[in-house]
């Protein structure tokens, strides 16, 4: 191994060591169960916003945006505008008298505004309904970084840093996390930024790419002729390599490898009439391939030339398509264009598509103004919605200086969001080659190795960014773990299962859940490889959207709502879209075999359009029709949510 | 203080809350909503060249994050000022 591979994990090493000191050193400082769950409540309004901020930051926002930029172009900006701007909500309808009420947790707020035990239960189902889903992302984050810079397998990244981040959350508890998320938060900005000025200095400022795309509408990067890895089968759909429509393309494998299917891409539609049977061929070969091959073998030093072909659809116009391989198995190829013309990267969508809105990300299912509504909404009610994020909330003094933090976060977010595209769009510049091998995700530590190809600066900077992405994953994994196991011990074991425990049995159950819960995370993390981070984000998002957005909006300005009403909304919402989702995932592994509608498809793919809606309407008539259920003293509870602290109708709800 | 109060300072409480959040929510509503609706509707303005940058792009990309700061500060000064007013009132 090279030297300079090593630097990039000594950065590593060092951001996660320094990470475990800061929590056991602030561990000895925390001593009651009250600093162990919310930090005591005397974190000021700067610390706790960098804490929010550096919980809230996590691998899909350090890796994920870059790669969904670079994969999607101009639709992929919603999900850092949605994951900043949902703190607006936030600030206007929640922050102020969530942290009035004064309850722990969000299962306390469920119970404590309908006396309901029974509500608890649902509402602590959907902490870790959106904990789990929001690790997922986390992990592969995890997975990726690891291969990236040290090589490794995907499931050893996801074994040691679950690990060693679920041991520091069971040591540390909720005091030593403020500490260090807020450290993290300033760690993360260094690291997205620093490095950034660097790349950009060699490669190019932002408007370059944004310039490069505009010039030449129908162009495609060019790639050089270098060994690109592909994935089998286990990680569809990312195993599929499309060739472009605009060039023809040779396909050269340096590996036996099996294919499982050849297809028109796009895929065709009824009524489209074309002729691929001079599509593909190999060239002085006996092999035998065609545009419909299913599950062939393919020898090594097998060189497969690809040929775009016209399409006329049904109303008489003509465009041109290409082909899609998908690899059955693992494989390395290198793809080359004739008379050594460059090579036009597979996978990566033409630059007018990249650059406009209604690109590949929200058109392909056919209803792009849709699916783009539909996401805007999942990420700036989810926002409203993340358990992990809004227990930080109670650890404001007051409702005041609530909102003041909320503000804090929202310029902290923006001045890292505002980064985080600019690595997608260079990357489109200077490394097509992530499109072919399906590993945009990676373009935020990959990138950086160019600035002098392969040195140690570029090892330097690729190191800062592999820190950068560790304290992303390390510090939301830490919060998830810990609103997950806080949910575990406080209300599971503390309320449901054992209440007259003493608070030092729920600290120890908490050590024990959080153990439980990372070795879960850390099994169904090696599950996802295949899915983009940010994808999986804004799905944990729309859970939340549904869920519990919608109960902390109704339960805090209406005061009608009901217990009844508030779990039939919650759950009825919440649960379909998990559904949805689940299926739509289930059907991109291809575990189920669904021939769904376009329209069908994007409302299951992005369904809070439909689930916030159905979810807050559930609410209004259940809680209308179960009326004499409003709890008698909604009055005092509605006071004690909105009646600023100097008025005295606020009380800490310790239980 | 019995109920009936509570429920009618609650609601004076709530009225000039919900007020202030509605307004603001509207404008932001009202952003994100259009964005789109422009990019779909008038593609050319959203295309027209700013330095490099595409305006829709500028500003999804860019301008979204101040903006956002601008109306949130707008809220957290609105907010203090009135629940002052509050306070005020009801101690009299």
């Amino acid at each position: 191994m090279k030297t300079t591979e090593l630097i990039p994990l000594l950065w590593v090493v060092l951001v996660t060591v320094a990470t475990i000191m800061l929590g056991v050193w602030a561990t000895k400082k925390s001593s009651s169960a009250s600093d162990f769950f919310v930090a005591g409540r005397s974190v000021s309004v700067f610390w706790n916003a960098s804490a929010i901020s550096g919980e809230y930051l996590s691998a899909a926002s350090f890796m994920g945006i870059a790669g969904l930029v670079m994969k999607n172009g101009y639709d992929a900006l919603w999900y850092p505008v949605g994951y900043a701007a949902g703190y607006l909500f936030l600030l206007l309808f929640i922050a102020g008298p969530l942290r009035r009420f004064g309850a722990y947790t969000i299962p306390d707020f469920a119970e404590g505004r309908f006396h309901s035990p029974a509500f608890r239960k649902v509402a602590v189902s959907f902490v870790l309904f959106i904990g789990f889903f929001y690790t997922l992302p986390q992990m592969k984050g995890a997975g990726v970084t690891m291969a990236g810079i040290m090589g490794w397998p995907y499931w050893v990244g996801i074994l040691v840093v679950g690990t060693v981040i679920t041991f520091n959350v069971a040591i540390g508890g909720m005091k030593g996390i403020t500490l260090v998320q807020a450290a993290q938060y300033w760690i993360k900005v260094f690291a997205i930024s620093i490095p950034l000025f660097v790349v950009m200095s060699v490669v190019g400022f932002y408007n370059k790419p944004l310039e490069t795309a505009r010039a030449d509408a129908k162009g495609i990067p060019s790639i050089p002729g270098d060994v690109i890895k592909m994935k089998g089968q286990a990680a569809a759909p990312n195993n599929a390599l499309s060739l472009s429509a605009a060039r023809v393309s040779l396909v050269k494998f340096e590996t036996d490898t099996k294919l499982a299917a050849v297809s028109v891409n796009p895929k065709p539609k009824p009524g489209d009439v074309f002729d691929a049977s001079q599509a593909i061929s190999a060239v002085g070969s006996t092999l035998t391939i065609d545009s419909k091959s299913k599950d062939i073998a393919i020898p090594k030093d097998t060189l497969v030339q690809v040929t775009p072909f016209d399409v006329t659809n049904a109303e008489g116009k003509t465009s041109k398509a290409s082909l899609k391989l998908e690899f059955a198995d693992k494989a390395e190829i290198r793809v080359t264009a004739p008379e050594n013309q460059p090579a036009a990267a597979p996978n990566a969508p033409a630059n007018g598509k990249w650059l406009n809105p209604f690109g590949p990300l929200t058109s392909k299912n056919g209803y792009p103004l849709l699916y783009t509504y539909s996401l805007i909404i999942a990420l700036v009610c989810g926002t409203a919605g993340l358990p992990h994020i809004l227990v930080r909330f109670y650890t404001n003094p007051d409702g005041k200086s609530a909102k003041r933090t909320t503000l804090w976060v929202m310029v902290m977010l923006g001045a890292f969001y505002v980064f985080t595209p600019i690595w997608g769009s260079l990357g489109r510049l200077a490394m097509p080659i992530l499109y072919a091998s399906n590993s945009t995700d990676s373009a935020v530590i990959k990138l950086p190795m160019m600035v002098d190809g392969g040195g140690v600066l570029g090892a330097m900077l690729s190191g800062i960014t592999s820190a950068g992405a560790f304290a992303a994953f390390m510090s939301t994994f830490s919060g998830l773990l810990v609103s997950m196991s806080g949910a575990f011990a406080h209300d599971i074991y503390g309320k449901i299962l054992k209440p007259s425990s003493a608070p030092e049995e729920r600290l120890k159950m908490f050590k024990f859940a959080a153990i439980g819960i990372g070795a879960v995370s850390m099994m169904l993390g090696l599950l996802v490889e295949s899915f983009d981070i940010a994808m999986m984000v804004g799905w944990a998002f729309a859970i939340g959207a549904a869920s519990y957005f919608p109960l902390l909006l109704l339960g805090a300005w209406w005061r009608g709502l009901t217990a009844k009403g508030a779990a039939t909304g919650m759950l009825l919402g919440g649960l379909l879209s998990l559904a949805a989702i689940i299926t739509t995932m289930l059907v991109d592994k291809k575990v189920l075999t669904l021939e769904l509608s376009p329209l069908v498809r994007s409302l299951m793919e992005q369904p809070a359009i439909w689930a916030v809606p159905l979810s807050l309407l559930l609410m209004v008539f259940v809680s209308k029709a179960t009326a004499r259920e409003v709890p008698e003293d909604a009055d005092t509870i509605m006071l004690r949510l909105h009646a600023p602290e100097e008025l005295g109708h606020s009380k800490d709800y310790i239980s | 203080m019995d109920d009936a109060q509570k429920r009618e300072l609650t609601n004076r409480l709530i009225k000039r809350q919900l007020n202030l959040s509605l307004r603001i929510a509207a404008i932001f509503v009202v952003i994100l909503v259009g964005l789109p609706l422009l990019n779909l509707f008038l593609p050319d303005l959203a295309a027209t060249n700013i330095g490099g940058f595409s305006a829709t792009w500028l500003v999804l990309g860019v301008l979204f994050y101040p903006l956002t700061w601008v109306l949130s500060s707008w809220f957290v000064k609105g907010s203090e000022k009135l629940e002052a007013d509050i306070v005020a009132e009801e101690s009299k």
